[in-house]
């Protein structure tokens, strides 16, 4: 038992804080330097290929998920135990300090750090009760006897402490349950197109622990429009200025549709759901007929942007003709003419669009039971039938009486995150607490003050005016001639009393 | 809206002018210390911060309140060489800080937007904010000694943001469009002057806390002894240091909270382990160790001191290493 107390009182020390307080910063520096599971799973897998050695070493110190790895678990919620363990028993000593009385004057005043005293006739029964109203008015807690008084001011500091500690607990508990309870997930939605709220209909959704389906409210939007805008000329020729979602959604199946714009730091928010846009994109519109003029796809396919210029890539798979058709290539926002470094565009917006598509034909690999992605052709059992470049409008016949091509146009698209998160509204309200705890104890400073009347042999009284801070607190000592002040008004000094 | 040349360029011109005022104002800096001289000796000093420590161990409760020395490199005429180039290079930092304040502002009239969308101009109010805080604190205290340690870094990092960093004035990228914005990174900015002013404090205190721990053993002042001699006593500079470190803390938590609400909204979520993220919480725990440091046994002044340079050199890295060779979603330092 007795080493069990030991390690507590370890554990709650202020050593110990502060040695936790340091590994935590320790422990987060890999995270930033190394790519992160959570935040950029293709640069781990791509860093993974490129450190065949180090990286599977790597991986298993977790130092892909250093913020959801056991390790970085053990030191933050130590130092929590050991937060709570050394602020709730002071929270207690705090409580009862508020409600007791400052201490007794010392014996000496001289020797405080502020001290001024002087001599007056005025008598301490006369004085001592003004003073005391005085001080009591000017917030001071005061404690009195027939020769001295007490005041103390400042407990703030302390309940600031303890607010702030506690609050970062709070913080911790909804940074916790909010993710655990809540959603993450990503959809991209062409213009025209819509989405509505099933786990089904996103195209990566991750659940907290904690999390189950049928908390998605029922709503659904459509992408009306999708709007770019981009700096043209200039050193920053090509950056973006402007993006913008009209979407119209509906609360419920049953509910009325309402037209709503999302901007980049505006997102749509619905029964406990904020709706993010997050990227965009062009999708190229084809109509595709096979070798007897049969329509075989006709519809805008998701090119995915390459480059800060949208040079795009992707695919169109046709697999109701025999054999299968395929299409991939590039969509070009703006087409240069320089085809040196292959098909490229040179501004984001669509001044100039074109497609460099290579056409396939043979098996497109959809029935062997393996998920394809959809933005990628599986080329391993199919022959290239040629290549060519169209702009809106054009239309190519594939070579070998395979069937023809029309590129017919683009629309936009915008990719949008879908979140929920309950414990938001307690992690910015304990933050706000934990603000506001903190500038109350590193602003406010505890101080003590005292007065002693001490009545001299020769007739009137010796007057002393001392005070203490325990934290370095600036302007201590005007305060206190303020307070004596106070004192000089009711005891008038006088040269000398002898 | 298009950008204003003209303001663009007189923001340039303005920069390049504060540079200059910087220079003299550095000079000046150099030679008032080298003149110098401070009331108190070292003896003096190590003595009483000896005997300090000595009572503190004793279980009084020593306060710091009476300033039993005075910062004033020196109030004796005689010496008054280094006091005329001590107000020389004051006049000429309030000077430069003006000068620099003007670029910042034409660059952002140029834009019609807060002028820190970019590496470039988030070094010039860096710059500005560390000259601004330096200028506002010497309003009611003698920092004449400081002014070489201030002015120093401005003048390195103001050549960093000309030569390296330069971007031509620009509209923002979409994600910066927002008040949080303005909040956010004011603050930081706000916090990254401060804490310099705070680091420099930190680090003249380890020199002069090196040079009384020497004369208390009995030892020669050794080569720190010129540079001690010219600064506060040890026992001023960490008083000076804490004041400002525990005045920033909360803000520095605030601008990180600020930063929360505005990643919530721009990205979808409130904190996401993006290195920047990652290395602005670094800081935070790091001045938060500081802090406890200062209430631990053991580790008050030296070690304490060195917690608090450990946090200016997490802001540091974040700031030139996170920025420009760590890829993150906080892209914006305008470089390709
Ligand atoms: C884990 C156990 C912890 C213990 C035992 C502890 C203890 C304390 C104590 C006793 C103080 C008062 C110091 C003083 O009066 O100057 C204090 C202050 C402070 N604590 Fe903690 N703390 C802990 C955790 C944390 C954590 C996790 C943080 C945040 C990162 C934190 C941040 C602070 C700050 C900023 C102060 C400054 C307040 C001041 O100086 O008055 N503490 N802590």
């Amino acid at each position: 038992m007795s080493w069990l107390r030991w390690l507590w009182r370890q554990l709650t020390s202020m050593r110990t804080a502060l040695i936790l307080l340091f590994l935590l910063a320790l422990a987060s520096v890999p995270g930033s330097l190394f790519p992160q599971r959570g935040t950029s799973p293709l640069k781990v897998s791509q860093y993974l290929r490129d450190h065949p050695k180090a990286g599977p070493f790597l991986d298993s110190l977790r130092m892909f998920d250093v913020f959801a790895s056991p390790w970085f678990a053990a030191i933050y919620l130590l130092l929590f135990v050991s937060l709570a363990g050394c602020v709730l028993p002071r929270a207690l000593v705090h409580f009862n300090e508020l409600r007791g009385l400052p201490p007794e004057a010392p014996r000496n005043l001289s020797r405080l750090p502020t001290y001024v005293s002087w001599n007056s006739q005025a008598r301490s029964e006369a004085v001592l009760p003004n003073v005391v109203n005085d001080w009591k008015s000017a917030r001071w807690r005061v404690r009195h006897d027939g020769e001295w008084i007490a005041a103390e001011k400042g407990y703030s500091r302390e309940t600031g402490n303890v607010m702030f500690h506690l609050s970062l607990l709070v913080l911790l508990v909804a940074v916790g349950l909010g993710s655990a309870t809540g959603f993450k997930g990503t959809v991209i939605v062409r213009e025209g197109s819509g989405f509505a709220d099933n786990v089904t209909q996103f195209d990566t959704f991750t659940p907290g622990h904690l999390y189950s389906a049928d908390k998605l409210p029922p709503f659904s939007f459509t992408l009306d429009d999708f709007v770019a805008e981009y700096q043209s000329g200039g050193q920053q020729n090509g950056a973006a200025r402007l993006f913008h979602a009209v979407v119209t959604y509906k609360k419920s199946t049953t509910s009325t549709p309402t037209k709503h714009l999302i901007e980049v730091n505006d997102p749509l928010r619905i029964d406990g759901v904020s709706v993010y846009l997050v990227g965009h994109g062009y999708a190229p519109i084809f109509t595709v007929r096979d070798g007897k003029g049969n329509v075989v796809f006709q519809d805008a396919s998701v090119f995915l942007p390459q480059d800060g210029n949208f040079t795009s890539t992707g695919v169109v798979k046709a697999p109701d003709t025999v054999p299968q058709l395929g299409l991939q290539g590039f969509f070009l926002p703006t087409a240069t003419k320089d085809l040196r470094f292959g098909p490229r565009s040179t501004f984001p917006a669509a001044n100039d669009p074109q497609v460099f598509l290579s056409a396939w034909s043979g098996d497109l690999g959809l029935d062997s039971g393996i998920p394809q992605s959809v933005y990628k052709l599986d080329t391993t059992n199919m022959k290239r039938l040629g290549i060519e470049e169209l702009k809106p409008g054009q239309g190519w016949k594939i070579p070998g009486g395979h069937g023809t091509v029309e590129f017919t146009g683009y629309k936009e698209w915008a990719a949008f995150s879908i979140t929920r998160d309950a414990g938001k509204g307690w992690a910015l309200g304990s933050s706000i607490v934990a603000i506001v705890g903190l500038c109350l104890s590193l602003l406010i400073p505890r101080r003590r003050v005292w007065l002693r009347i001490t009545a001299q042999p020769t007739g009137g009284s010796l007057y002393e005016v001392a005070g203490l801070s325990k934290t370095e607190a600036p302007g201590l000592t005007a305060e206190i001639e303020k307070l004596a002040a106070h004192v000089r008004k009711y005891a008038p000094e006088v040269a000398h009393v002898d | 809206m298009s950008i204003n040349e003209t303001l663009a360029q007189g923001s340039n011109i303005l920069v390049y002018g504060s540079m200059a005022a910087y220079t003299g104002a550095m000079t000046a800096f150099t030679i008032s210390l080298a003149k110098g001289r401070r009331i108190e000796s070292l003896q003096d000093s190590a003595a009483r911060t000896a005997g300090a420590s000595h009572q503190a161990r004793m279980g009084s409760t020593a306060t710091l309140d009476r300033p039993a020395v005075s910062t004033a490199i020196t109030s004796d005429d005689k010496l008054g060489e280094g006091r005329r180039a001590g107000n020389i290079g004051m006049s000429l930092t309030w000077l430069a800080t003006i000068l620099l304040g003007g670029g910042l502002a034409l660059r952002g009239f140029s834009a019609h937007r807060l002028p820190w969308g970019n590496m470039y101009e988030f070094s010039l109010a860096a710059a500005f904010a560390v000259s601004l805080s330096f200028c506002i604190l010497s309003l009611n205290r003698d920092l004449r000694w400081l002014g070489l340690f201030i002015t120093m870094p401005v003048l390195l990092d103001l050549g960093v943001a000309v030569t390296v960093l330069y971007t031509d004035s620009a509209q923002l990228v979409p994600a910066l469009h927002s008040y949080w914005l303005a909040i956010h990174v004011t603050a930081m900015i706000a916090c990254v002057g401060a804490f310099t002013v705070g680091g420099a404090l930190s680090a003249l205190y380890l020199v002069a806390e090196h040079v009384e721990n020497r004369i208390t053993a009995g030892e020669k002042p050794g080569r720190w002894g010129t540079i001690a001699s010219r600064i506060p006593a040890a026992d001023r500079l960490d008083l000076m240091a804490y004041r400002i470190h525990a005045f920033m803390f909360p803000m520095w938590t605030f601008a990180v909270v600020a930063g929360a609400i505005w990643a919530e909204a721009a990205w979808g979520r409130y904190w996401g382990w993006d290195p920047k993220e990652t290395w602005a919480f670094i800081t935070w725990v790091i001045y938060a160790a500081y802090l406890h440091a200062r209430a631990t046994h053991g580790w008050r002044g030296r070690k304490a001191a060195y917690v608090a340079l450990g946090g200016f050199i997490a802001i540091l890295f974040n700031y030139f290493i996170v920025n420009m060779f760590v890829n993150g979603l906080h892209s914006y330092s305008g470089l390709n």
